[in-house]
């Protein structure tokens, strides 16, 4: 993947999505991870063209009315088409079926550049559905929505740790790699390279293991006895039943969009 | 190596799902609260290796590092690898929702299956010999990851098995960069800190 199209990791400390406040961030968060969940559930096992594009442009609505910063979102999207768009070049070749044009005496079928459509379609409906619901929301606040939807408490706490280190530790590479480039160190294809980062890592790992000795003393020392409370209690408001009912009735209409394919193609 | 929604077939969605679950199950047993803060502040580490970019030739290939993780956590690899690749599918959009058990279990069997492979040899008291293991541990498991990502494809239809096929060639430069990192990353921390890897951790 070309590195012009990389959004920066390195940044990143467990805050949202950058967006301008909407109705959705109103909205219980236990309610939109649970949505997203069945939605991805249900465009994921659906077969047919219909169901999916139905969800697609459920996907962009939500997407509009989360008011996500569109330029991100996009970027982020294309990153996962190109790898796509090989699957739309290879796939026709692979599949058997009614020839489209031929290169080289290889067949390409119109079955194959539909089943490889359909992957994309998907793809792209599951993650704006959730980049809009869930990724407006922090890291943090998904944790804890994880640990009220009864997910276990240790790995809702590791993922609570992580977020907060993620920033720490890419601080301390960063300082690594900047003094490293004051040495006039530069990427290349060599075994130098691979070997002074190889060390980088290595001394990276070294450091983050000291770092956590001495979060865990200072936790130690604050009374610390193996475990966590959330203190935040979640309530299930009006908003959130409504919302949660209008999914609801969506998606069944997206199952049924399926089952009503099913029968036109037992009939044909 | 991130595999996205909507392209593996139902079973094997299914099997990678309880697979995962069985992984995450067992690694959680193996971790305790006091062990939280090691593994939270090891598990972001490996999230920033994979976004430590090498260039090789014209491309650039991105490090995985998961044999190292696997030989340091050992079966708590799979709680952390499923944490982070969660989190890099809802922030980063890479790889897709449904399929996070066949991608946690694709990286994280590995990384199990090469703790149990070179904990002997990575416990040498030489820092060459450890070294050594390192590097087949790092080649190893990107090897093992590739196959099974090979797998996943080729089980889900007919058409994907020139993609699988694909797979294991595709990984052979990742395979031999990743080999030689490791094992300057062990040899460092042979000679550094040598306690941090004989040191018996659950």
């Amino acid at each position: 993947m070309s590195q012009g199209l990389e959004h920066s990791l390195t940044s990143w400390s467990g805050q949202a999505l950058k967006h301008q406040a909407s109705w959705i961030d109103a909205i219980d968060a236990r309610v939109r991870v649970v949505c997203s969940g069945l939605f991805a559930l249900v465009v994921v096992l659906s077969s047919h063209f219909v169901p999916t594009l139905v969800g697609l442009l459920a996907a962009f609505i939500l997407v509009k009315s989360s008011k996500l910063n569109i330029k991100r979102t996009l970027r982020r999207v294309i990153a996962m088409d190109l790898f796509m768009l090989t699957l739309i070049c290879v796939l026709p070749f692979t599949t058997p079926g009614d020839a489209m044009f031929s290169v080289f005496g290889f067949d390409a079928s119109w079955q194959g550049l539909a089943h490889a459509l359909l992957i994309t379609i998907k793809a792209n409906a599951v993650l704006l559905v959730l980049f809009s619901l869930v990724a407006t929301m922090s890291a943090s606040t998904l944790g804890h929505a994880l640990a009220h939807l009864k997910v276990p408490d240790k790995l809702v706490h590791l993922m609570l740790f992580m977020v907060r280190y993620l920033d720490v530790i890419s601080q301390e590479y960063k300082k690594m790699r900047r003094a490293m480039q004051a040495r006039a160190f530069v990427l290349r294809t060599n075994q130098h390279t691979w070997k002074s980062i190889g060390y980088l890592f290595g001394m990276l790992l070294i450091r983050s293991v000291e770092r956590a000795e001495r979060i865990s003393g200072a936790m130690k020392c604050r009374g610390f006895c193996g475990r966590y409370y959330l203190n935040d209690d979640m309530k299930m408001r009006r908003v959130d039943a409504i919302f949660g009912f209008a999914f609801f009735c969506f998606l069944i209409l997206l199952i049924g969009l399926n089952i009503d394919d099913l029968f036109k193609s037992t009939a044909d | 190596m991130h595999i996205v929604d909507g392209a593996l077939s139902v079973p094997v969605l299914v099997s990678g799902a309880v697979l995962a679950v069985v992984g995450v199950f067992i690694g959680l047993k193996k971790m305790d609260y006091d062990h939280l803060p090691l593994v939270g502040v090891l598990a972001s580490v490996f999230f920033i290796a994979s976004y430590i970019h090498l260039p090789l030739g014209f491309s650039s290939v991105h490090l995985i590092m998961n044999g190292l993780l696997g030989i340091i956590l050992g079966w708590v690899a799979f709680p952390a690898l499923l944490v982070a690749l969660l989190l890099q599918v809802i922030f980063f959009g890479f790889g897709g929702l449904l399929v996070l058990g066949v991608n946690t279990v694709n990286i994280a069997l590995p990384a199990v299956i090469i703790y149990y492979l070179c904990y002997k040899g990575i416990r040498h008291e030489s820092a060459k010999v450890a070294a050594i293991w390192g590097a087949i541990g790092g080649a190893g498991a990107i090897i093992i990851t590739s196959v099974m990502v090979a797998f996943s494809l080729a089980l889900s239809g007919e058409s994907f098995v020139l993609a699988a096929k694909a797979v294991l060639p595709a990984h052979i430069p990742i395979m031999i960069v990743e080999g030689f990192v490791s094992y300057a990353a062990v040899y460092l921390i042979h000679t550094v800190k040598p306690e941090f890897i004989t040191k018996e951790k659950s």
